[in-house]
């Protein structure tokens, strides 16, 4: 589904990403983790489209990101830090609004069907702004998905949510996921990588510095493997050395 | 027909966020009745022919209250970030440029339309002709057609208050002075067709800054 190949991104002088290489399955669900400033957010707004690579190379579905990115827009669904919904517009309208630009056929029934996906059909008709975070996270997993997209980008949607809503927001991206599609998530929480994904990607100074599947492991063994890689400012060396 | 279909999508999206606060319209009107009184007494004390200065009157209260709704017009999709949600969508970013336009001039032409009777009363003229509907129409979309592409430019700015006027007043410049001079001519009963160099000048400038702008507004908003 995502092959990344010596992907670097940099802005001027300063490297975000260094020679990223990661492969990703159809249907697999993929947890980048690691500190702020690691290139999470650039990684994922590269494979949004939102920003260039400096050089490597990223396909999706066999497309070139940078020579088709019309066409993976389409089969790409991206759910950021903010919610990209408009408050002044009710839930229903946001919908409509961003299926019309998907040419989505029969928006009607899929703007229904999605709301009550989401749980927010009791508040269709409220405008946007008067939603709760939580509330508003999900409107903009719905908004993502809306397109039925292939691949979906998800950039730390656990920020700023609490336990319910945090609660809410993970039955959900396991009934997105279900319906075999490829999620991508960035996130600090480890605990919440690992309940969600078949894959944890270590990533830290613009850097995959590892990368193991999740099923084997506890929660605290993640945090170990972590810290040995991203904490203390241990070399990669050290790390892995400790690691073995 | 999907380009038509996606740019109306952005028009609609913007008039009924509008329409639920009418935060800017009424904030434009307020803006240009002031304006009017303002110039209309200051003319009162010294100037003899008033119907001489009220065509340069007219267009300098239509940019400065274009400029109010041209700086909120991107500034409104950077909330929520949703000029990413934007960008996103399969569609050439052209879509976004007219959509975005096509508000702007909706929102533009209104406060005219209503302005216009005022500013007729005000400075005792008859601003009411089809001839000048024309005219205002024309500096209208001159207005939009730049505005539009600079609020873009000036969204990511700092400064972007400031900026918008900055960039844009030496450009719509011609657009001011072309529409004042036809306005003018046709208030002191001059036909049309003698002021056709005019109208020419500005039908040029909006076709030249919607090609341009069609052309790079993918390289404004690109990342």
């Amino acid at each position: 589904m995502i092959q990344i190949e010596g992907l670097v991104k940099s802005f001027g002088h300063t490297f975000a990403l260094h020679e990223i290489n990661l492969d990703v399955a159809e249907g697999q669900f993929l947890a980048i983790v690691g500190p702020n400033g690691a290139g999470k957010t650039t990684l994922l707004r590269i494979l949004a489209t939102l920003l260039r690579p400096t050089s490597g190379h990223v396909n999706i579905d066999g497309l070139d990101l940078v020579s088709h990115s019309g066409e993976i827009r389409r089969r790409i669904g991206f759910v950021s830090h903010q919610s990209l919904t408009y408050g002044r517009l009710t839930v229903e309208e946001n919908l409509r609004f961003y299926g019309r630009l998907y040419d989505v056929a029969e928006l009607e029934e899929r703007v229904d069907s999605l709301l009550r996906v989401v749980g927010l059909d009791a508040r269709r008709q409220d405008p946007a702004r008067t939603l709760s975070r939580g509330m508003q996270q999900r409107l903009s997993i719905a908004r993502a998905i809306v397109h039925q997209p292939s691949l979906l980008l998800l950039d730390e949607p656990y920020t700023g949510l609490d336990q319910q809503a945090a609660e809410m927001l993970r039955t959900l991206l396991q009934t997105v996921n279900a319906e075999s599609r490829t999620v991508v998530m960035t996130t600090h929480n480890l605990q919440r990588a690992l309940e969600l994904c078949d894959t944890v990607a270590i990533l830290s100074s613009g850097r995959v510095v590892h990368e193991t599947e999740s099923e084997p492991l506890s929660a605290d063994r993640l945090r170990e493997i972590y810290w040995a890689y991203v904490g203390n400012g241990m070399t990669r060396e050290h790390a892995e050395t400790w690691h073995s | 027909m999907a380009f038509l279909n996606k740019t109306l999508a952005i028009v609609w999206k913007d008039v009924v966020a509008e329409l639920r606060t009418r935060e800017m319209l009424s904030s434009m009107l307020v803006f240009s009745l002031l304006v009017t009184v303002i110039f209309s007494f200051s003319f009162d004390l010294r100037v003899e022919n008033i119907a001489q200065v009220a065509p340069g009157v007219l267009w300098v209260t239509f940019a400065f209250a274009s400029t109010l709704e041209l700086n909120r017009a991107l500034a409104l999709e950077m909330e929520n970030d949703c000029l990413d949600g934007l960008i996103l969508a399969p569609m050439d970013r052209s879509v976004i440029y007219f959509g975005k336009m096509l508000g702007n001039l909706i929102f533009i032409s209104a406060i005219e339309a209503l302005m216009l009777p005022i500013f007729s009363v005000v400075f005792d003229l008859n601003l009411l002709q089809p001839s000048l509907l024309l005219v205002v129409f024309l500096g209208t979309i001159g207005f939009a057609a730049v505005g539009t592409l600079l609020s873009a430019m000036a969204v990511n700015t700092r400064a972007r208050e400031v900026m918008l006027p900055v960039l844009l007043f030496p450009i719509i410049l011609p657009v001011v002075i072309s529409a004042a001079k036809v306005t003018g001519g046709i208030l002191d009963g001059v036909p049309l067709s003698e002021l056709a160099r005019w109208v020419q000048f500005l039908v040029a400038f909006d076709v030249i800054f919607l090609v341009v702008s069609y052309m790079t507004f993918d390289f404004v908003v690109q990342g």
